[in-house]
């Protein structure tokens, strides 16, 4: 296990320098150089712009800019946005909590409901609930899901009514933001209503953001009960006649899900692509809004610093599912 | 994989003249054809394809030509509408059905070019981490893994962000977003090859390494490669439409889909037809050619097949 351990640190070294290293050539690959980006339409006197360049650094050789980078990164400096002059870092930290908050809902939906559709799907096979949940499935795995914001925003918000458009919570809300995951501090608040407001404005980007995992939760159930259903000890359980849901559920299920968790870890690369545009849609304000309309303000290291952060955080994630991955099956340890 | 071992490198077995094969294209096609899903999503594809190549014949206007007496017109069945305008128009007075019949021109042209540019570079890279291993191979997929960090479509978006925002360049952006996933399937099938007697057969009977590469090995290699393609088609038509509706993609007022969702967000409580139409033709789109990559996985490898 130690050995699997070290060596997959060992490939997780040389991603982190190549995309630390794909971050920083970001802004060194755009036209014109960080100055002058910084500056916009405005521009300056080349004295100034001089003493600009010298103050960031940006004066010395690419290789000594790239190794204060990479100090820079592991002691959470991101530098300062072009736009707001705060720290890239903090404002980074500040958003990224909705991110998360959003993240989670739309996984939990996507796996109560793609888990049960998978094992009825497979139970049933070849009949018509398996090709109802399986034709639905790939609509879902189709999904443009900018579209299905849309479209969802016109039947529950425009016909009928019942979720906001947009935000996190009701502007008659105020209260401090502790956690800065909304659901937990509208509860502390103990303010009348707003726990229902966070949950209301969570609704409609969560299935947005969760329809393309649940498909992919749906699929993946599904293929690996129906591996594990042929097997013996499936076969055993009904033998001694346990009662359908039990072998389904428990002796079944509980061996499929080691192929469902890579899966899940390796939605979270889908999430935070679903995430730009789904936040975008719903003005929702986490770190994928943030970085499209870096984009469109031309804030370059606000973007730059989002492009780190978020692959590394995909990077991580899957490190950790690759840890548990071995812990759960011995077979992977000594590939 | 009886077929493509190259000449006089072992006997050529007696053929029966009724002991052949079946066609390749013909047993393909027989497998193909069981999956009424596939032939279906066949089906729309070609009808697609058709609305695409004569879309200047079908289409009843110009997919930019405004009629200033008709702004944000209903479909024909609503109240308000008129058989002018089948689909209704959307806010400046353009023929709905007109832009999505063009904007089929666009997805196709998409989905092509991005599958050409992603498919070539990235089976040639992993041919060459494959034959070549040792360092070139480490080399090349440590590459191939620093792009996979990166969430697809944020890597798109920056890259556009450098590139300026516009169809050629978002299609580069990701085909170059695509291109590891063909890197790694080529690599792997080259490595599943490389062991068996058919390439050591070759070698021996003095195949270059050119020859072993693109004569000896890849035709076998092939199969994933082409389900490949079909998935990453309908992933550049998905990319390409949300890079268009975020306004990094293709620029109005091209008839894009993605670009006619962006341009229609604001009338989304008003007028639904502009907002479902063009994503109602992604999805479609989307959905045929997934049915038809799922077939072709099942007809070129039984092996791959899902239970």
């Amino acid at each position: 296990m130690f050995g699997y351990l070290l060596r997959r640190l060992g490939t997780f070294v040389p991603t982190f320098i190549g995309v630390s290293l794909v971050s920083f050539l970001f802004i060194r690959l755009l036209p014109g150089d960080p100055i002058m980006l910084m500056a916009g339409e405005r521009g300056m006197s080349d004295e100034r712009h001089a003493l600009l360049m010298a103050q960031f650094g940006y004066d010395q050789p690419l290789y000594l800019q790239y190794w204060d980078y990479v100090v820079g990164i592991l002691q959470g400096d991101l530098g300062v946005s072009f736009k707001t002059k705060r720290p890239v870092w903090d404002e980074f930290f500040a958003l990224f909590p909705a991110t998360l908050e959003l993240s989670i809902c739309a996984i939990v939906f996507a796996l109560a409901l793609g888990l049960p559709a998978g094992v009825i799907a497979a139970v049933n096979r070849g009949k018509w609930p398996d090709q109802l949940l399986m034709s639905t499935a790939l609509v879902g795995y189709s999904m443009p899901i900018f579209w299905w914001a849309l479209l969802l925003i016109i039947w529950f918000s425009g016909m009928l009514g019942w979720t906001p458009v947009s935000g996190r919570m009701s502007l008659q809300y105020f209260f401090p933001n502790g956690t800065g995951f909304m659901l937990i501090d509208s509860l502390a608040s103990g303010q009348k209503g707003a726990f229902t407001s966070a949950v209301q404005h969570l609704i409609l980007p969560t299935i947005v953001l969760g329809t393309i995992p649940l498909a992919v939760i749906a699929r993946q159930t599904r293929s690996a009960m129906l591996e594990v259903l042929g097997e013996d000890y499936v076969r055993t359980a009904r033998a001694k006649g346990l009662s359908p849901l039990r072998i389904n559920g428990l002796h079944a299920l509980r061996n499929a899900m080691i192929p469902v968790i890579t899966v899940i870890g390796l939605q979270v690369g889908t999430l935070m692509a679903g995430a730009i545009l789904t936040e975008t849609i719903f003005s929702w304000p986490g770190i994928g809004k943030w970085i499209v309309d870096a984009i469109g303000s031309r804030d370059y290291t606000a973007v730059q610093g989002g492009l780190l952060m978020i692959a590394l955080i995909v990077m991580v994630v899957n490190l950790l599912v690759d840890i548990t991955y071995g812990f759960i099956n011995p077979k992977i340890r000594t590939r | 994989m009886s077929t493509r071992v190259s000449k006089g490198a072992e006997p050529a077995p007696t053929n029966a003249e009724g002991m052949q094969r079946p066609g390749r294209l013909r047993e393909f096609w027989q497998y193909f054809r069981e999956n009424r899903g596939a032939v279906a999503g066949l089906v729309v594809f070609v009808f697609f394809i058709l609305l695409a190549v004569f879309a200047d014949v079908v289409a009843p206007y110009s997919p930019i030509a405004q009629d200033r007496g008709a702004f944000l017109q209903p479909p024909f069945w609503q109240e308000g509408g008129s058989t002018d305008y089948l689909l209704g128009t959307d806010a400046l007075g353009r023929d709905m059905l007109s832009r999505l019949i063009h904007g089929a021109r666009y997805s196709f042209f998409i989905g092509v070019i991005v599958v050409v540019i992603a498919a070539t570079s990235g089976v040639l890279l992993g041919l060459v981490a494959g034959f070549a291993g040792g360092r070139t191979d480490t080399l090349i997929m440590r590459l191939m893994d620093i792009l996979l960090a990166f969430p697809s479509l944020l890597l798109a978006l920056v890259m556009v962000a450098i590139l300026g925002p516009s169809l050629v360049n978002a299609m580069i952006a990701i085909a170059i977003v695509l291109q590891p996933h063909y890197v790694r399937l080529t690599r792997a099938s080259v490595l599943g090859e490389l062991p068996k007697d058919y390439v050591t057969s070759a070698r021996v009977a003095g195949a270059g390494r050119l020859r072993l590469m693109f004569v000896t090995v890849l035709p076998n290699c092939l199969a994933p490669i082409i389900v490949q393609a079909a998935l990453s088609f309908s992933t550049a038509i998905l990319d390409a439409a949300a890079l268009g509706f975020l306004g990094l993609g293709a620029q109005p007022p091209t008839p894009e889909w993605g670009t006619m969702l962006a341009d229609s967000r604001e009338f989304v409580l008003r007028a639904w037809w502009v907002v479902t139409l063009p994503g109602l033709a992604i999805l479609i789109n989307v959905v045929a050619i997934n049915l038809m990559g799922d077939g072709l996985r099942d007809a070129l490898d039984p092996k791959l097949k899902r239970s």
